[in-house]
């Protein structure tokens, strides 16, 4: 590491993969029993309902099935592309 | 009692056998009966690291097929005495691995008094993935700090709660514990890899080991003396606080930080 480094921020390149790695095992874990099974066909259906409205990218469209205090809460959330809105 | 350590992983390539043994050599050293298992029919690499490849006469297959006795197939270390290795078959096929066959071989090595069984898990998660988790009580998901292989490890968790004899029985979890190797402290400290707490949360399993990165293991494997025999390697005294981690002692991590340098090493150094 020399002088420049010090003031110049290095790529967060492990944060990117963090990130890419949450989501993605999370979707795998649902995909696999974590969840119901009827996830990833819900996944699709939405996906092509939403499409009629607004043109999405597929991994705009995260759904989740979360367990707090006993409780299953199916989590569901659609990044909008930036001209739609 | 034998418990049956799996070493297993998904992707391959990401130090299973190093650690199988390694961590089989450690527990052997604290006076443990050891028996380590190459389950990689086909691609026989343990015997290599262990340095024992010369002394194969019989493998694994020839034991569960009847060709010879377990006795005959062992292979005692010559570094330490409650060791055992056994080969792989090189010519056979995994389909040569039979699940009646190996419950066969482990119950033998429990009557024969063993403490740990250690088995070398191949990669992926076909039939020699399979029969190696199987019948195992605990599971060390070796992991690399990089992608692919965080992903496959997740998908091998997923098998050891669902196709493992201890989850087909509901007879309680496979313990399963997180050892990250590989691991370079500078390349975390810069933002290029993740750390081990970043791996840990993804995952959600307990950290039993942190191994760095280093040459020592090449130069072990060259030898084939198992690199925790090395005694002057930062790696040889990860895997000794993976063992004592698995014998239940509470160990803090070690070399997961990059070693401090003074300012002007900083200011000025390469
Ligand atoms: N801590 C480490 N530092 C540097 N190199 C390492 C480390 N651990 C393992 N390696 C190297 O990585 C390579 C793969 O190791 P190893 O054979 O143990 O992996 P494996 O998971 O058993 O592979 P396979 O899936 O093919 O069975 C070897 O060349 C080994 O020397
Ligand atoms: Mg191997």
């Amino acid at each position: 590491m020399g002088l420049l480094a010090l003031f110049r921020r290095s790529p967060p390149s492990a944060h990117v993969a963090k990130e890419r790695l949450r989501i993605i095992v999370q979707q795998e874990r649902n995909a696999r029993g974590g969840g119901p099974d009827y996830l990833p066909l819900l996944r699709r259906e939405l996906l092509e309902v939403i499409r009629k409205y607004v043109n999405v990218d597929p991994a705009a469209v995260q759904i989740n099935v979360e367990r707090e205090d006993g409780q299953e809460v199916l989590e569901f959330s659609v990044a909008l592309p930036e001209k739609a809105r | 009692m034998t418990e049956i350590i799996v070493v297993t992983s998904g992707k391959g390539g990401v130090g299973k056998t190093t650690t199988s043994a390694s961590l089989a050599c450690g527990l052997a050293r604290r006076g443990k009966k050891v028996a380590v298992i190459d389950f990689d029919i086909g691609l026989r690499n343990l015997d290599l690291i262990m340095g024992c490849e010369r002394r194969v006469v019989y493998d694994f297959v020839n034991v569960i097929q009847g060709e010879c006795t377990l006795r005959q197939a062992l292979i005692k270390d010559k570094r330490l005495d409650t060791l055992y290795v056994l080969a792989a078959s090189q010519t056979r096929d995994k389909e040569a691995l039979s699940s009646e066959g190996v419950r066969r071989v482990f119950d033998e090595l429990t009557a024969d008094g063993f403490d740990f069984i250690v088995a070398d898990s191949p990669a992926g998660i076909e039939k020699g993935a399979h029969l190696a988790m199987y019948f195992a009580d605990r599971a060390v998901v070796v992991v690399n700090p990089e992608v692919s292989s965080v992903r496959d490890s997740d998908r091998i968790l997923g098998l050891l709660s669902s196709k493992t004899l201890r989850a087909e029985q509901n007879n309680g979890q496979v313990k399963e514990h997180l050892l990250l190797t590989r691991y370079s402290p500078k390349r975390v400290a810069t933002g290029e890899m993740m750390s081990v707490g970043d791996v840990k949360e993804i995952l959600g399993l307990d950290v039993v080991g942190v191994v760095p990165e280093s040459a020592d293991v090449l130069a072990a494997s060259n030898a084939g003396i198992p690199v925790i025999l090395n005694e002057d390697s930062d790696v040889s005294r990860a895997y000794e606080d993976a063992v004592a981690r698995l014998l239940g002692e509470t160990v803090p991590l070690r070399f997961v930080d990059e070693p401090k340098r003074g300012f002007f090493a900083r200011m000025f150094g390469g």
